[in-house]
């Protein structure tokens, strides 16, 4: 059981939040350009990293908002709760990470 | 709208009776009850915007500005639901109420919506009310955590619901209407324990 912190609600309950998968995955720009190879890359294929993950989160439960998480999928760590507006934190220093 | 009005059902109405004759009495009471046909209106808007102004002053009251925060003016609450989403409740009709807030926030960005039907409340009264939240609500709902006059969106028995406290022993929850039913059974069932008399249960002396 996990304890998120909500940038907007605070610390709440995993069973408060829905799973969004990988964040920063971007809309291509020209979707009708895309061979179907690429189309499927940009639908399907995802990273599957064993250590920091920046990951979507929906607090739907309580604000509804959306946000991001990284988090140490090894150990479950939170490592940086940011919200779409922030900037992609730069994690992977022993010393980064608020929690 | 007043044939409307008439014929209008609370969600809770078929179980008013169970409410009714299964409170808890004594030293570890507890009761539920349903205030029927409250007023509530949803509001979305940006808290920076001329339009949040004029629905502060149609309020008398500033809208909340953090999670758990309720303003109260008069007959109306305001309940903090997301950082551009409130919760008015109100002992106001909405017929009154909610063409005045409508009113503000003509030709801006933001949404007033009659949402009275969408929840109906409950209220949770007694010196075990919150022993019994506490069996289904992953909050922390300790004294230190969480007061008296602090509302939050959550889940009690995985139902999600507004649960707003609102006095040491005493608390509202807003489901919605279709799961009104479920919410209240629940809460007589875990209500039933704290009607028994017989204490230390098992503990031989």
């Amino acid at each position: 059981m996990m304890l998120l912190t909500c940038p907007w609600c605070g610390p709440r309950d995993e069973t408060e939040y829905h799973y969004g998968g990988q964040a920063h995955v971007a809309y291509p720009e020209n979707p009708s350009d895309l061979s179907d190879e690429e189309w499927a890359e940009y639908l399907f294929f995802r990273d599957n990293p064993k250590g920091p993950f920046a990951e979507r989160w929906s607090h739907s439960a309580g604000c509804r908002r959306w946000f991001n998480v990284v988090r140490d999928t090894a150990t479950y760590e939170v490592l940086e709760v940011y919200t779409n507006a922030d900037p992609r934190p730069v994690v992977g220093s022993p010393a980064g990470g608020s929690r | 709208m007043a044939e409307l009005t008439m014929m209008r059902r609370s969600p809770l109405a078929a179980l008013a009776r169970d409410l009714m004759d299964n409170a808890v009495t004594g030293e570890r009471n507890v009761r539920v009850s349903e205030w029927r046909f409250t007023t509530m209106v949803s509001l979305r808007v940006d808290p920076t915007s001329a339009a949040a102004d004029a629905l502060e002053g149609v309020l008398g009251t500033t809208l909340p500005r953090s999670s758990g925060e309720v303003t109260s003016h008069g007959q109306h609450s305001v309940l903090w639901l997301g950082p551009d989403e409130w919760l008015v409740v109100s002992q106001m009709s909405a017929d009154a109420l909610v063409p005045a807030l409508q009113e503000c926030v003509a030709g801006a960005h933001a949404a007033v919506v009659d949402v009275s039907a969408n929840r109906t409340v409950l209220e949770l009264r007694g010196a075990s009310a919150l022993a019994v939240l506490q069996k289904g609500c992953p909050l922390d709902l300790h004294p230190r955590a969480f007061g008296p006059g602090q509302a939050v969106s959550t889940t009690l028995a995985r139902i999600p619901l507004v649960l707003w406290q609102v006095g040491p022993d005493s608390y509202r929850l807003l489901p919605r209407a279709s799961f009104a039913e479920y919410v209240a059974r629940w809460l007589l069932d875990a209500s039933l324990e704290f009607a028994s008399t017989f204490r230390d249960g098992g503990r031989s002396e």
